[in-house]
């Protein structure tokens, strides 16, 4: 058999967030809830009319079956139900497993919705646990390593390597600050400056407080059916035109390399299918769970050449109205970041700013964008290629 | 002596025995291929590098270099706290395979990538003992 590609063949027909942030009223399964009534609000659907249903679990609140827990609250009875477990965050690559699913019938519209509370869900203690639990039991957790820590590692053989500096690291956080600062439901937005990154308190050289993502509460959802069956939907379909994975460990002390991730194969992957290429992006939504993933992803991805990041970055190339804008929304780290569901917001900003309903923080005339997520200590890697027009 | 309770202690398996029981004898033991000379850690019932499931034992020099490392501020648990900061470090053994390790004996702000390091074992009960690095004499 031919082997098919996917490029256009199915469109993005809902998106919707709840409250991010500190949202002490509701628990990880009620926001997964809630995030999933709102995008059937947005699509202009009944819940009836989901026949697939895919979540990812939670740490607040764990199921041993959690897409089908939530099946069973809301009442729908998909054909097609299963939750993912994509390491930290490339939790959407479960859209090519839906897209799949779609094209091959085995169900024609599809609810991804998933959040978390590890801001309000969570004691000390567990999150503590959580980040505990990261590392090889016997091989690295021994020694005392954060989840910072995992980071800071690449993030010092980057300085090594390449003469990056804490101050371009710091330039990524200040963008995504200002970006936030746009966005009615960030949960910072208190502009920062490149000395404020540098004097918040060092957690694990060289990254500091500011380098971090946030903790947060949140969910964020999308629907996904056809193209054919998109033009039914009230909003402008946004197609899946590129899509690719590319995996090279789990534990960060087996990286093949540290300085270039699989974010190489899995750009290369999704532009292939698109048929475009890093200069057909009107914008860029990376995961940015630390400062530097987002630098090492610029290089991987193709937006500029190995080791060359922090100066593309130090220019202000990433703010909103310059050559690439990257994280429209304010990203992990002045967004908000509920674990697992964290890379869904950087999809669901993408599906906004490329229906034109981002406001004061809208890339203008976007057309086409790459959203791309990362788990794991730079690990397992997705990156997704969208647009307007299918073709 | 240092109290080393509360740290999150390696659990062997029957994969792994062999290693640390040699640990608890201060040798630091990674695999080599039968086939292929290949080295590996951790340890695997396969050759990473021609699938040979003749992997052989055997006793590491303990030279090494700092490959990355960072300085953890923020203990990852009370345990770790009478320690901190601390140095948490990717290390390339001489012969080739990488393990993370800390990287101890020494002030923490001279520790840096390329440094040459050598294995020190730190007892944590009868049962393990902990191979951990100091820059080489």
């Amino acid at each position: 058999m031919a082997k098919q590609s996917l490029r256009g063949k199915v469109a993005i027909v809902g998106a919707a967030d709840t409250e991010v942030g500190v949202v002490s009223d509701l628990g990880a399964t009620q926001l997964c809830v809630d995030a999933a009534r709102r995008v059937l609000d947005d699509a202009g659907i009944k819940k009836e009319q989901i026949d697939g249903l895919i979540t990812c679990n939670s740490m607040a609140e764990p199921y041993m079956y959690h897409a089908e827990t939530i099946a069973e609250y809301m009442q729908i009875f998909p054909q097609y139900c299963m939750a993912i477990g994509a390491g930290g965050s490339s939790t959407f690559s479960v859209m090519h497993h839906a897209a799949s699913a779609i094209l091959t019938g085995v169900c024609d519209t599809v609810l991804i919705s998933m959040a978390d509370s590890l801001r309000s869900g969570l004691s000390r203690e567990q999150a503590m646990l959580v980040q505990a639990s990261t590392g090889h039991a016997q091989f690295e957790s021994p020694y005392g390593p954060t989840v910072p820590a995992y980071y800071a590692l690449i993030a010092q053989a980057h300085m090594h390597k390449y003469g990056t500096t804490a101050e371009q690291y710091a330039a990524i956080a200040v963008a995504c600050r200002k970006h936030a600062a746009l966005h009615p439901a960030a949960q910072k937005k208190d502009p920062i400056t490149v000395e404020d990154v540098l004097e918040s308190r060092m957690i694990a050289d060289p990254l500091h407080l500011l380098d971090c993502s946030l903790v947060s509460d949140g969910g964020s959802a999308i629907i996904m059916t056809s193209a054919e069956r998109a033009a039914d939907f009230p909003h402008q379909p946004l197609y899946l035109l590129g899509v690719g994975e590319g995996h090279s460990h789990e534990y960060v002390s087996q990286a093949r390399n540290l300085t270039t991730s699989a974010a190489l194969e899995s750009g290369k992957r999704a532009y292939t299918m698109a048929g475009l290429g890093p200069a057909d992006m009107d914008f860029a939504q990376l995961y940015d769970c630390f400062t530097p993933t987002v630098l090492i992803e610029l290089e991987d991805l193709g937006f500029c050449e190995k080791g060359e990041a922090g100066a593309f970055v130090e220019s202000g190339a990433i703010e909103l109205g310059n050559s690439l804008p990257v994280n429209t929304h304010g990203g992990l780290l002045s967004h908000c970041h509920p674990g697992n569901p964290g890379s869904m917001y950087h999809l669901t900003e993408a599906v906004f700013q490329l229906r034109h309903q981002a406001g004061e923080r809208q890339v203008k005339d976007a057309e086409v964008a790459l959203v791309h997520g990362q788990g794991g200590i730079m690990s397992s890697h997705t990156t997704l290629i969208i647009g307007r027009e299918r073709d | 002596m240092t109290d080393h309770s509360g740290k999150i202690f390696p659990r062997p398996s029957p994969e792994t025995a062999v290693y640390w029981d040699a640990c608890r004898e201060h040798k630091l033991m990674i695999q080599q291929c039968h086939s292929c000379n290949h080295f590996q850690f951790y340890p695997r019932i396969m050759c990473t590098q021609c699938m040979s499931s003749e992997v052989n034992w055997v006793q590491a020099s303990g030279k090494a270099e700092v490959l990355s490392f960072t300085i953890v501020r923020h203990p990852v648990s009370k345990a770790y706290a009478e320690e901190t900061p601390y140095v948490v470090a990717l290390i390339q053994l001489s012969e080739g395979p990488t393990l993370m390790s800390n990287v101890i004996e020494c002030d923490l702000e001279t520790v840096a990538i390329g440094m040459p390091v050598e294995v020190v074992f730190e007892n944590w009960s009868e049962e393990i003992s902990i191979p951990k690095f100091k820059p080489a004499e």
